[in-house]
């Protein structure tokens, strides 16, 4: 017979068993075999590691205006450096670009403005920036009001059509797809029958053939005199593809809330769109979170194909840039900035969705 | 005796049921009820698991769809019109076995949320009254916490504060000690108790024989969707009259 009369405490874990040095013998030298492998692992980066920086960094040339300053071994990143105000412009007229660096400042500013917790006014930061800069950013970008010269969208380019394209393409496709999601678990027969055919189709053609029938067939049915600018049907086209995709992610993260939120929001009198505002949507929504940035991301990179409707987003005129003669064989170099420039946006977006998860998890999933 | 039939008379009944029949499919969960709850009234369902009374009590503020018969709560008869199901259902708090609290919400936002959206009160007053229900409850100083944070007696008792935010009527409840610990019922009875004494109309789905003896005007049993029995407490536990009672109560008293 055993009688405790003294409950133990808790104490902290052992030292062998926490920090770097135990984590390095735990994970990469437990055994002979795992450190040799290890030691092979580290052996390979360095084949691999050491000429990139060689030929990237060490043996690059950075200034420059022609290609007779790249007379070294390596990257030659001046021919990047010539072109990078058309690289982020387009052809975009020179006098003029004080008008995109505005909406450039202005956007990366309410962003970070929404991302940094401690800022206040969230939510009238939120409608301005739904709400008020697309009005602010189109009046600046086209022009035609006070006073401000006309750019046609086909001067548009570069980055920053690369930007306009994926920014309005995800603010558009999310609202979209979630009432389409909504549709598709609905009672009513029309709306339902509606919203399946609308995804179904939508996700069962190719972005390209969208763009194409977009640029191509659109045309052909609307009255003559009546055109609709080639950006805009690119945009729609997105729009409409990426909504569908969003929809059935969203759908996914509906399923996923137990049936019993939503009877206890009604049995507390809320009709359907409180249900949904106030209790579905912002659980599942918070669950979707890597499912919806997952969306987001492969929609930025996708904005590359309205290049075969003419259109030069940053690959695009990257692609134009190559074939110039003065500049012929800096492929390399080229697809590297596009690369990494798709990339930098890509990864921040990832990065900022992982915060997201951590912060708005209130600890009910445990 | 009397004096209740002559009040019953002056007065609409809480919730009639008449001849409420439901299938699920091809079963026939729910046939022919028959059932009258007076205000004040407090009623006990019990019987064997499958038998329907969950399915009875969710009828009641439509979380489940009934096909024939005739539903009426406070008066308003219940249609398929959503208008007249919301204004049911704003006037009928429900609880249920697993609280069905909402995670995303501290405890004080779950019960400020209907009466904010649904009855358009404001933040303040909607927080004042949450807390005094909260304090009913005796977990006010939990109020700023998430429902993840709680035990599944806290959770209950915060469920049931969130339905009396909305003053109720009638209060349905499902099961409300199932889920919970063997520890953590006391604390959920003695407020449903708390609550029964205050005269709140009461229609429990339980199997917690002791609270039926206690506060229970009525209990009925259940069986294959139908009610077997109905009675008051004292002769419904000593002298039951049917067979299956019988049997169902020597089941889950008998050990």
């Amino acid at each position: 017979m055993t009688i405790r009369d003294k409950m133990i405490e808790a104490r902290p874990a052992p030292i062998r068993t926490v920090g770097p040095l135990a984590w390095l013998r735990a994970n990469l030298f437990s055994g002979p075999v795992n450190s040799v492998f290890t030691l092979l692992g580290l052996y390979l980066l360095y084949l691999l590691l050491a000429p990139t920086i060689q030929w990237a960094i060490i043996d690059a040339d950075w200034v420059g205006t022609s290609r007779d300053d790249c007379s070294r071994e390596g990257a030659c990143w001046v021919f990047i450096n010539a072109r990078l105000t058309q690289f982020i412009y387009g052809l975009y007229p020179r006098a003029e670009l004080w008008r995109v660096n505005i909406v450039f400042a202005g956007f990366a500013a309410l962003i970070a403005w929404l991302a940094i917790p401690r800022l206040p006014f969230k939510r009238w930061v939120a409608v301005a920036t739904l709400v008020g800069f697309p009005v602010v950013a189109y009046v600046l970008l086209y022009g035609g009001y006070f006073g401000l010269r006309v750019v046609e969208t086909h001067r548009w380019g570069g980055l920053m059509l690369t930007l306009i394209l994926a920014v309005v393409g995800m603010v558009a496709a999310l609202p979209i797809g979630i009432l389409l999601a909504l549709g598709r678990r609905s009672q009513m027969p029309i709306v339902k029958s509606f919203c399946v055919v609308f995804i179904e189709f939508w996700r069962g053609v190719p972005l390209i053939t969208i763009l194409f029938m977009a640029s191509v067939m659109l045309p052909l049915f609307l009255p003559t005199g009546v055109s609709v600018d080639r950006l805009v049907r690119a945009l729609i086209g997105i729009t409409l593809f990426q909504s569908a995709y969003m929809a059935e992610v969203v759908r996914g993260g509906l399923q996923a809330i137990p049936k019993g939120q939503e009877e206890a929001a009604a049995a507390l009198g809320m009709g359907y769109w409180k249900r949904m505002g106030l209790i579905v949507l912002p659980q599942a929504l918070k669950m979707m979170i890597p499912g919806i940035v997952n969306t987001f991301i492969s929609l930025f990179k996708d904005t590359t194909l309205v290049m075969i409707i003419g259109l030069f987003d940053l690959l695009g005129i990257v692609q134009a840039a190559l074939s110039d003669s003065r500049w012929l064989g800096f492929a390399l170099e080229g697809y590297i900035f596009a690369a990494f420039m798709f990339w930098i946006f890509c990864f921040s977006m990832s990065r900022y969705s992982q915060y997201l998860e951590r912060k708005l998890n209130t600890g009910h999933k445990r | 005796m009397n004096e209740q039939a002559t009040r019953a008379g002056a007065e609409t009944p809480m919730v009639e049921m008449r001849g409420v029949n439901k299938w699920y499919g091809d079963f026939h969960v729910l046939r022919d009820i028959d059932l009258t709850v007076r205000r004040g009234e407090r009623i006990v369902i019990c019987g064997p698991s499958g038998s329907g009374k969950s399915t009875l009590i969710r009828c009641i503020n439509h979380l489940e769809e009934h096909q024939e018969g005739e539903i009426v709560v406070g008066g308003v008869p219940l249609t398929q019109d959503v208008k007249r199901i919301e204004q049911i259902r704003r006037s009928v708090g429900m609880v249920f076995q697993h609280f069905n609290l909402f995670p995303h919400l501290t405890v004080l936002e779950n019960c400020c949320l209907s009466p904010m959206w649904v009855q358009k009160k404001s933040r303040r007053e909607a927080e004042a009254q949450a807390m005094q229900y909260l304090e009913r409850v005796q977990i006010a100083e939990q109020a700023r916490k998430y429902p993840g944070q709680l035990s599944g007696g806290q959770q209950q008792r915060v469920a049931i504060a969130r339905s009396l935010c909305m003053h109720p009527d009638v209060m349905l409840f499902d099961e409300p000690t199932s889920a919970l610990d063997p520890e953590m019922i006391k604390e959920v009875l003695d407020v449903m108790i708390e609550l029964a004494r205050e005269g709140m109309t009461m229609l429990c789905v339980t199997h917690e024989m002791g609270f039926a003896k206690t506060v229970a005007d009525r209990v009925i049993f259940m069986d294959q969707g139908q009610i077997i029995e109905e009675n008051a407490p004292e002769p419904f536990f000593n002298a039951p009259q049917s067979e299956r009672t019988r049997l169902f109560l020597s089941q889950i008293l008998g050990h």
